[in-house]
């Protein structure tokens, strides 16, 4: 029985719902010290002073760690070398680290952190994009606080805007989004007694923690093991952040020679790790009266925070993605990374992208609302078709479910039935109801932007018992990677799932992969898992030829047998021949390897084969707003996705319901507020709203699959996807059951009033 | 502060621990007692990942203090399933796989359980008000409904049996 395409029961579920799982706060380890970091509390200035004599008089603290007792390179690297792991003589965001206090208690070292004492001199941060990019503003980076700037020149532009029948012109805003993983930060830093250091804790990306925590050490990167333990939601936010949680972990390691600890509080998580960018979208879209778009011209402004962390990569994915899956000629995109005085932004599920589709969306239903017609039509008509070119210029020719997708949300959401009911024009009192659609494309994997580090491997072992034990270089954070690839080498093998085990993703097991991100690790290590076992079929076949007197390339590995093609009658147990090349030395072990197909991008006008593959989705948003009050509920969502091949269903649709209402939290509750000095003011869960189960919505989750050849089983990554046009769908919906188009994130109620007001007047 | 001596119910187990009265009673139970399945979140009542059964009433661990627990009753995760008999709610969370990072499964089960314990057919709106104080970012919810609906099936089909 095969087990790709079928709901197998997630490979790691028992121990999480029994308790047993350890994730890194569950791991203890004896003599272990723990760390609390004291953050600055000013956006920007000097440190004039840090007194830690009063925090080494507490009984239980052991030490006080600063910028003086790195042993290695304080500047961290991510894709610039900007980022000082401990502040060195000053701070450029509230946030930021400044010491850490190892005590030998939680409690001490909470009493040691609260005795820290500095002493800044401040300067007036910079805290909005305006204010970056302002003449004269405060440099934070480099001479012009621009950290990044990309740019797509396609076709020409100012023609389309003059020959066109109809313009429309506004400006957008998005807000910041929290991660919000129920499991904040945290790492254990545990030195060997050879000088060298093992890091376990919560990450995406164990390459990145190896990287960093062996140049901040001064260790060869040989003498640096990185485990992954079992991690409680990631969503982006693991991507670059724990690197340095775990550099700091490792610096207090390998000054004490103890194991240490350092878990972040959630606030102290909200304040200090990544977000979501805000952005400050201006776009103007030319189109001719019948709806057609003739050119496009759109500048974008992220809100990277003090330092460029992943800020680069993140703008050029919201560049290719600044149309969606439209056709244009003219294009030009104008994007920029801009540095402010606040916690550093990163990578959030979308990566740059649900910014510019939420302004580009709200652009469609606008230009729906002036030609008259309906916004799923303007969208299915403005739609790329097979063989189209994207804005950067790349022909869509595989794997294109786009329509599919539209035409599946069209029918069960019965739009067709609810739009014309619906709506401000329509229902009693103060309560309207509004659907909305949206429809998107999703690059695969790193793309053009991050090319040098899209391979992956695997290594696969084959036991004498037959059973089957592999290890990837990505890793699981919840989304079911374990499970699905699993999947695969239980087909590849033909032996039932029971057979296999997942390692724990460690760096000592496995080459570099690259990192857990773009929704990446079912394409990259599904192939490579299929390549080591192939190699390994390959050596066991000739076993079994000699065995079973056929030749090795008619022999077929499934069932938990091999058999000769055609003559099923003809076998070996697959157990029974694994244990005879156990003891006639066969060797059963392979590293598999997969690297990327063609990629391409031209900096200088923006025009290449920016993924290797697409993957396309359509959300349609169904709402009741109050229209006295501006208070929205979201009913229903109706979510379609292409994602080439369900390996397993159930975990598809997971994701499609988890980042839907993830989509629906930023569109509608979640923001990061910040007072006048800089400083995140709603540091807890009670203050940084996400949807709790009485939000949640009714989810309608549709699977479409058109298979991507080159993908394992057909499939194409699609993680990143639910979450980035939930809030794009809501828009159109919330213009429909109240007459005014949004121009910004969250859609809070006051908002809400304010664009009922500005539209009544 | 000085430390206390307190004695408590755990999983049906007596346990003596001395410790700070202010301690809060998801790190004894983590620290003291071992039993880790019982997550921390936030460590202000905000997540419900610490979600466990104090005299048969949900509270969030955290806001539970070792010098409030003399002669009371706890049950944790841990407490749930009978040896390897996993309890039905837990057997169907796996099912509708509405498990994904699993940080916040041990509270939303603890909650289901208290819930199921009370009212055997649940329709989805007491559900949702049963779990409201836990939080999961990962799977939008609608699994997790489905799953504490077909648990509580079961559990009645194995009562009437």
């Amino acid at each position: 029985m095969p087990s790709v395409g079928v709901n197998e029961i997630k490979v790691d579920a028992i121990e999480k719902v029994t308790g047993k799982s350890k994730y890194v706060d569950d791991l203890h380890f004896s003599g272990q010290l723990h760390c609390k970091v004291v953050f600055s509390r000013v956006a920007r200035g000097k440190i004039e002073s840090i007194d830690t004599s009063e925090a080494l008089r507490i009984d239980g603290v052991v030490d006080v760690i600063t910028v003086d007792d790195v042993p290695g390179n304080n500047m961290t690297h991510i894709i610039y070398d900007d980022y000082p792991l401990f502040a060195d003589g000053e701070v450029k965001f509230a946030g930021q680290i400044v010491a850490v206090v190892l005590g030998e208690t939680p409690e001490s070292a909470d009493m040691g952190r609260d005795a820290v004492s500095i002493t800044y001199e401040e300067e007036k941060p910079v805290l909005t994009i305006q204010e970056g990019i302002a003449p004269g503003a405060p440099l934070i980076y480099s001479g012009d606080n621009i950290f990044k700037r990309y740019r797509i020149v396609k076709g020409d532009f100012k023609k389309a805007f003059e020959e066109a029948d109809i313009i429309i012109e506004n400006e957008y805003y998005t807000g910041y989004q929290e991660h919000a993983y129920i499991e904040t930060q945290g790492m254990m830093a545990v030195p060997g007694h050879d000088g060298s250091m093992i890091v376990y804790g919560a990450m995406q990306c164990p390459f990145y923690v190896h990287d960093m925590v062996s140049k901040v050490l001064n260790l060869p990167a040989s003498k640096v093991r990185i485990v992954q333990t079992v991690t409680g939601g990631a969503f982006g936010g693991k991507e670059d952040v724990p690197s340095l949680v775990a550099s700091v972990a490792a610096v207090a390691a390998y000054k004490t020679g103890r194991p240490c600890k350092l878990m972040l509080h959630r606030n102290e998580d909200i304040i200090s790790t990544s977000k979501r960018h805000p952005a400050w979208m201006k776009y103007r879209t030319a189109a001719d009266k019948e709806g057609n778009i003739l050119g496009i011209d759109v500048d974008f402004y992220m809100d990277a925070g003090a330092y460029a962390t992943l800020s680069p990569v993140v703008l050029w994915r919201g560049t290719v993605h600044a149309l969606g899956p439209y056709r244009c000629e003219n294009v030009r995109v104008r994007t920029y990374a801009v540095a402010t005085n606040k916690v550093p932004c990163g990578a959030f599920r979308g990566f740059g992208s649900p910014q510019i589709i939420f302004a580009s969306e709200a652009q469609m239903d606008i230009l729906a609302e002036k030609v008259g017609k309906d916004p799923f039509e303007i969208r299915k008509q403005n739609a790329l078709n097979l063989g189209e070119e994207t804005i950067t210029g790349q022909k869509l020719n595989q794997s294109f479910g786009l329509h599919k997708v539209m035409d599946e949300a069209f029918e069960k959401s019965g739009w067709a039935e609810k739009r014309p009911m619906w709506g401000f024009e329509h229902g009693e009192g103060d309560i309207r109801k509004g659907i909305g659609v949206s429809s998107i494309f999703y690059g695969v994997g790193l793309g053009a932007g991050g090319k040098n580090m899209a391979k992956a491997g695997a290594f696969v072992q084959i036991y004498g018992d037959g059973s089957l034990s592999f290890a990837v270089g990505t890793t699981d954070m919840g989304q079911g990677m374990r499970t699905v690839l699993s999947q695969i080498a239980s087909d590849e093998m033909g032996i039932p799932i029971e057979e296999i085990y997942c390692q724990s993703t460690d760096t000592s097991r496995i080459p570099d992969s690259g990192p857990t991100v773009a929704s990446r690790a079912t394409t990259m290590s599904g192939n490579a898992i299929i390549d080591a076992c192939t190699q390994i079929k390959e050596r066991m076949a000739v076993m079994a030829a000699r065995i079973l007197e056929a030749k090795p390339d008619e022999l077929e590995f499934e069932d938990g047998k091999v058999f000769v093609r055609r003559i099923p009658d003809i076998f070996i147990l697959f157990k029974d021949l694994a244990k005879r090349c156990a003891m006639e030395k066969v060797h059963m072990t392979a590293q598999g390897w997969f690297d990327t197909p063609f990629v391409s991008y031209n900096e200088e006008n923006g025009q290449g084969w920016a993924y290797f593959v697409y993957a396309y989705a359509c959300n349609v948003a169904e709402i009741t707003i109050d229209l006295k009050t501006g208070e929205i509920t979201v009913d229903r969502i109706t979510a379609a996705h292409d994602v080439g091949k369900a390996i397993n269903p159930q975990l598809v649709e997971g994701q499609i319901e988890g980042g839907s209402l993830q989509g629906m939290g930023y569109g509608v509750m979640e923001d990061i507020l910040h007072d006048e000095k800089g400083r995140i003011v709603n540091t807890g869960l009670s203050t940084y709203i996400i949807p709790s189960i009485i939000d949640a919505p009714e989810m309608v989750p549709i699977i479409v699959e058109e298979e991507f050849p080159e993908g394992p089983y057909g499939a194409k990554g699609f993680g990143e996807q639910p979450l980035m046009g939930v809030a794009p769908a809501i828009a159109c919906a919330v213009a429909h059951a109240t007459g005014a188009h949004p121009d910004r994130t969250p859609m809070i109620p006051e908002r809400i009033l304010e664009w009922i007001e500005k539209k009544g007047g | 502060m000085d430390k206390i001596e307190v004695t408590f119910t755990v999983n049906e187990k007596k346990v003596t621990v001395k410790t700070a009265p202010d301690k809060p009673l998801l790190d004894v139970l983590r620290e003291d007692l071992l039993l880790t399945g019982t997550k921390q979140g936030c460590r202000t009542g905000e997540c419900g990942a610490c979600t466990v059964l104090l005299d048969s009433k949900t509270v969030n661990s955290c806001l539970v203090f070792a010098g409030q627990m003399e002669g009371r009753e706890v049950v944790t995760i841990e407490g749930i399933a009978n040896g390897d008999k996993l309890h039905p709610l837990q057997e169907a969370l796996i099912e509708e796989g509405a498990v994904q990072c699993g940080f916040c499964i041990p509270g939303i089960i603890i909650s289901a359980k208290d819930l199921l314990d009370k009212n055997a057919e649940p329709d989805e709106k007491e559900i949702k008000e049963a779990l409201a104080g836990n939080l999961c970012r990962c799977t939008g919810y609608s699994k997790i409904v489905k799953a504490v609906q077909s648990s509580a099936e079961k559990i009645r089909e194995s009562a009437d049996n």
